[in-house]
C-alpha cells in the first residue's frame, strides 16, 4: 500500500516536471507564432504593409480591424537599424517584439512628441560599442536596445472611421526601416 | 518484473498528468496578474517583458501579437455580467462609460480570434464613430438582427468574444480599484 502511494507520488512529481518543461519549451517549438507567420510574407529589414484582417482571412488572430498595420521584420546582427515613421492624424504607435512575440518596448505618437517617430534599434553590445561623443549627439534620438538579434517592429495607425483607412495606410507607406552599412 | 511494470505505469501516468495539465492551462488560460472589471479581463503584463511563461506559451501557440504596454490595454469579455457565455444567437446590450483613453476600439471575434462574419462587414466600433447620449454614455446593441443606433452584428455564431482596447491610457499594471476604470456593463436581452 505504502509502495503504491510512493509510486503515485513519484508520478505526480514527474508529471509536474513534464508540465513545466512543456510550457517552457512550447514558445521555442511553436511553428505558427507571429514571427513565423510573417517570415513567409515579409523580407528582412524592410517595412511592409499588412493586409487588413477580414472574417475569412487574417495574418494573425485578434488583429484590431480599425488599424492599418505595417511590419518590419528585423535582423540587426550586421549593425544597428534606423526606424522612422511619420505620425498619422489620429493615433500612431510602434511596438517592438522579440523573436518570441514578447513586446519589450512600445511608444505612441504623443510620447514621441514630434511629427515623426524616429528610433535607433541596436543590441546591447552595439550600444556599448558606440563612440562616446556620438552617444552625446544622439541624445535627442531615441535608442532602443533589442534583447534579441531578430524580431518585429509593428507600426499601427488608427483609422477612427472606416473612411479614414486610406489616410492611415498612406501615413504607414512613408515609414522606413533600414540597417546602415558598416 | 513487478518493478518494471510499476515504473512503466508511473511514467505513463506522469506523462498524462504533465501533458494534461499543460493542455488545460493553455486552453483555459491562467489568471496571473489579471485585472478584472465586471465581465472584462485584461492582462497588462502580457504587453511587457514581465509576461508569465503560461501567457508566453499561449501567445506562441495562437500566433497573436499582444498589445504593448506603452501602446494600450486590451480587455476581453467571454461572458456577460451574470457569467452567461456570449452566444451570437442572443442579444446583448453594452452600456456605460470607459476608463480614460485617447481612443478605444471594441471588436467581435470568434474564440479563435477570427473576425465574426456578417453581411454589413461591421466588426467593431472606435470611440470616434460611436453615437453617444448627451451625458457621454453610450449603448451598443450586440445582436444577430439589425438594431437602431450602435449595432454590432453577431452573425448568429455560437460563441463570440468581445475585445475592448484602450489606447494611450493610464490604465494598466498600476490600477487597483474598479472605481478608476468603469468598464461598460454587458447585459443579455433574450435569445432568438
Amino acid at each position: 500500500m505504502i509502495r503504491a502511494a510512493l509510486w503515485l507520488l513519484g508520478a505526480l512529481l514527474l508529471g509536474g516536471i513534464v508540465h513545466l518543461g512543456t510550457v517552457l519549451m512550447l514558445p521555442r517549438a511553436a511553428a505558427q507564432d507571429a514571427y513565423s507567420r510573417l517570415a513567409a510574407l515579409t523580407p528582412v529589414n524592410k517595412m511592409v504593409a499588412l493586409a487588413a484582417p477580414t472574417a475569412q482571412d487574417a495574418i494573425m488572430p485578434f488583429m484590431d480591424p480599425a488599424f492599418a498595420v505595417a511590419v518590419c521584420r528585423y535582423d540587426i546582427a550586421n549593425g544597428p537599424l534606423k526606424f522612422a515613421a511619420p505620425v498619422s492624424q489620429a493615433y500612431t504607435s510602434v511596438t517592438f517584439y522579440t523573436r518570441k512575440s514578447i513586446a519589450y518596448y512600445a511608444i505612441n505618437d504623443r510620447a514621441a512628441g514630434r511629427r515623426s517617430i524616429e528610433l535607433d534599434l541596436m543590441t546591447a553590445e552595439q550600444h556599448a560599442d558606440m563612440p562616446e561623443e556620438e552617444d552625446v549627439t544622439a541624445a535627442d534620438r531615441l535608442i532602443i536596445e533589442s534583447p534579441t538579434k531578430t524580431g518585429l517592429i509593428v507600426l499601427r495607425a488608427l483609422a477612427p472611421e472606416p473612411g479614414l483607412m486610406a489616410m492611415a495606410q498612406r501615413a504607414l507607406a512613408k515609414a522606413q526601416c533600414r540597417v546602415e552599412a558598416q | 518484473m513487478r518493478l518494471f511494470f510499476a515504473s512503466l505505469l508511473t511514467f505513463v501516468l506522469a506523462a498524462a498528468i504533465g501533458l494534461g495539465a499543460t493542455w488545460l492551462t493553455l486552453t483555459r488560460g491562467v489568471a496571473f496578474g489579471a485585472l478584472t472589471i465586471g465581465a472584462w479581463t485584461a492582462r497588462p503584463k502580457n504587453g511587457s517583458v514581465d509576461i508569465d511563461p503560461y501567457a508566453r506559451a499561449i501567445i506562441a501557440r495562437s500566433g497573436e501579437l499582444p498589445t504593448g504596454t506603452g501602446d494600450g490595454v486590451a480587455f476581453t469579455a467571454t461572458t456577460d455580467d451574470s457569467g452567461e457565455p456570449l452566444d451570437g444567437r442572443c442579444s446583448f446590450v453594452v452600456t456605460g462609460m470607459t476608463p480614460v483613453a485617447r481612443y478605444w476600439t471594441v471588436t467581435l471575434y470568434d474564440p479563435q480570434g477570427r473576425l465574426v462574419a456578417n453581411t454589413i462587414d461591421r466588426h467593431g466600433f472606435t470611440s470616434a464613430e460611436i453615437v453617444r447620449a448627451i451625458d457621454g454614455r453610450f449603448t451598443i446593441n450586440v445582436a444577430p438582427r439589425a438594431r437602431p443606433g450602435n449595432w454590432l452584428p453577431t452573425g448568429g455564431v455560437e460563441r463570440f468574444v468581445m475585445v475592448w482596447r484602450l489606447y494611450d491610457t493610464p490604465i494598466g499594471v498600476a490600477m487597483r480599484t474598479t472605481r478608476e476604470g468603469p468598464m461598460p456593463a454587458v447585459e443579455r436581452k433574450g435569445c432568438s
